[in-house]
């Protein structure tokens, strides 16, 4: 603000006062009312999908006037053409079918491992003593790194892929359910033993819904970390899957079929995230009504 | 204090010691409560009225402290907030702990006594403080309680609701018939709904006041003014001007 002279300098209220409507906000000295706003302001039609929209669009241009080497990044209507071929001969399909079971088994089997620790760990002083700290230990080395430990003692098969997914699923499910489950306010559990629930009815009444939020939020990770494991265990030791089609592409230099891979992974990373926040904002549906 | 000679009791509290570290909150304290009595706890502000309340409840697990206390299996607990689960509809509240269609039955029906059919539905967020306390309200009495112990229940409601909530409460009582402890802050709202006023002090109860004014009790009747003089007094408020003591 001091290198700016007196003359340059714009001030900002000034300029929101022309677009106020006249009159409307002065007050009595004539010397109009405006609040600046300190938001973003009310969202733009279609504004998230503006930014990729135009980068297909210099994508197709690039690759139509020749500025990108197709080697490098094959033109939009190739990927197109493989991803035409791919379904043809069904190795799409193929491929896609195996990664989604992987993935599928991986996330459910951490998902309930990862909600039974938490609630255990939640409920109870022993649970927590047993159960807490191992889990901030495996929080600690990064799931990828325990795969030559599991190669050694699962092979490389079936078992080994889905338990890789598995145990990097159980870190955020378990974070996030325990966190919610310890913050569930005292004065729920107080009301619990006023109107002398059982146990059972305590669980289903007041644990597993407080905790719910808390578990949506670590689900959104673990669906995250769930495509992010399953890409790196089929890479490595794979003769089938997504990320096997598109190992052995890069051998063979075949880099549209790399594309189709990867719009592959983004379009599934983008539904499971989609279907996560539907379903949470079904079962959340008493914080919303407000809003709504 | 005295026993009430003659009658059935709802509550029976005797020797009753409750401390936090070194300080004494309540310091052997006996109270009977007769069936269907309607009993006011007024006291200074960490005087130990909820404590005392909580010990009836049950509620106060880790606090130390001695003595016996007697309650009805059937009890209730209205909290100074309406303690509903956000994430249960009104119905559901309500029904908290009962089972099958004749919980169903009853907690539209109690909802109903408190003025709120047809909310049934509704979630929690989408009720004033006053319905929440009324839907706490009927949570309650679905139970059916002997013994109904609130804290300052009514304390979060502006001025109009709450004397709404007073006429509410009367007449619940005079239907349901629970013996009442209600722990108040205003000694108005004691004088007028209160068979019997007791006051904390120091770990004891210093005054225990039975109130035989005729119903409905009038704010500018003498006798009710008398009364809350006292009673300030014995607060350790000093009333300006009062000329019946
Ligand atoms: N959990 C606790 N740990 C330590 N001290 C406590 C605890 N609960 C209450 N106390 C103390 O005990 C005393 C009595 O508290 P209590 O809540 O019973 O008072 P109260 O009469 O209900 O007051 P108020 O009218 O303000 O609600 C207070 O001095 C308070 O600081
Ligand atoms: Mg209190």
């Amino acid at each position: 603000m001091t290198y700016v002279s007196a003359g340059e300098r714009r001030p900002v209220l000034a300029v929101e006062r022309e677009t106020a409507p006249a009159g409307r906000f002065s007050t009595g000295a004539g010397r109009p009312r405006t609040r600046r706003r300190l938001g973003p302001g009310p969202a733009i039609p279609f504004g998230l999908q503006i930014g990729p929209a135009l980068l297909v669009v210099i994508w197709t241009l690039g690759s139509a006037f020749g500025l990108i080497d197709p080697r490098i990044l094959p033109a939009p209507w190739t990927v197109i053409a493989t991803f035409g071929t791919l379904i043809a001969d069904g190795r799409l399909q193929s491929n896609f079918l195996t990664s989604s079971v992987r993935a599928i088994l991986g996330l459910s089997t951490g998902i309930v491992i990862g909600t039974a620790l938490a609630v255990i760990a939640g409920l109870s002083r022993v649970g927590e003593a047993l159960i807490d700290g191992p889990i901030q230990i495996k929080r600690a080395v990064p799931t990828l790194a325990l795969i030559p430990l599991l190669i050694l003692w699962l092979g490389i098969g079936e078992t080994m892929k889905v338990t890789i997914i598995t145990l990097a699923v159980i870190v955020p499910i378990y974070i996030h359910t325990h966190n919610a489950l310890r913050s569930i306010d005292n004065r729920y559990v107080e009301l619990a033993e006023t109107v002398r629930m059982s146990s059972r009815d305590f669980l289903r009444e007041v644990v597993l819904p407080g905790a719910l939020p808390g578990f949506l939020l670590g689900l959104r990770f673990a669906v995250t970390l769930c495509w992010v494991s399953l890409v790196v265990v089929e890479q490595i030791n794979a003769t089938s899957g997504l990320g096997y089609m598109i190992e052995l592409a890069r051998t063979y230099g075949q880099t549209e079929i790399i594309l189709v891979g990867l719009v592959v992974y983004a379009i599934l990373g983008l539904a499971s995230d989609g279907l996560v926040r539907l379903i949470e904002r079904k079962l959340l549906s008493w914080r919303r009504t407000l809003a709504s | 204090m005295a026993p009430n000679p003659g009658k059935l009791n709802a509550v029976e509290v005797r020797g009753l010691t409750r401390r936090f570290g070194s300080t004494t909150i309540l310091d052997g304290v006996d109270l009977d409560i007769a069936q269907g009595e309607f009993v006011a706890l007024l006291g200074k502000s960490g005087s130990g009225k909820s404590t005392f309340l909580r010990a009836l409840a049950e509620l106060d697990h880790d606090v130390q402290g001695t003595g016996t206390i007697a309650t009805p299996e059937k009890l209730s607990v209205v909290f100074q907030d309406a303690r509903l689960l956000p994430w249960r509809n009104v119905i559901q509240n309500v029904t908290l702990g009962l089972s099958g269609a004749a919980g169903q039955e009853a907690g539209r029906r109690a909802l109903a006594e408190v003025g709120l059919a047809g909310r049934e539905d509704a979630w929690p967020i989408q009720l004033s403080g006053g319905e929440q306390q009324r839907v706490a309200l009927a949570r309650s009495l679905v139970r059916d309680p002997a013994l109904l112990l609130a804290d300052e229940p009514f304390g979060a409601l502006d001025a109009l609701t709450r004397l709404k909530m007073h006429d509410l409460l009367r007449e619940l009582c005079a239907r349901h018939k629970p013996a009442v402890l209600l722990v108040t802050h205003d000694v108005d709202e004691a004088i007028s709904l209160a068979d019997r006023i007791l006051v904390l002090d120091r770990g004891r109860f210093i005054e225990d006041l039975k109130i035989e004014l005729p119903a409905p009790r009038d704010h500018a009747d003498p006798r009710f003014a008398q009364v809350r003089t006292h009673l300030l007094n014995r607060l350790g408020v000093e009333v300006p001007g009062r000329r019946a003591a």
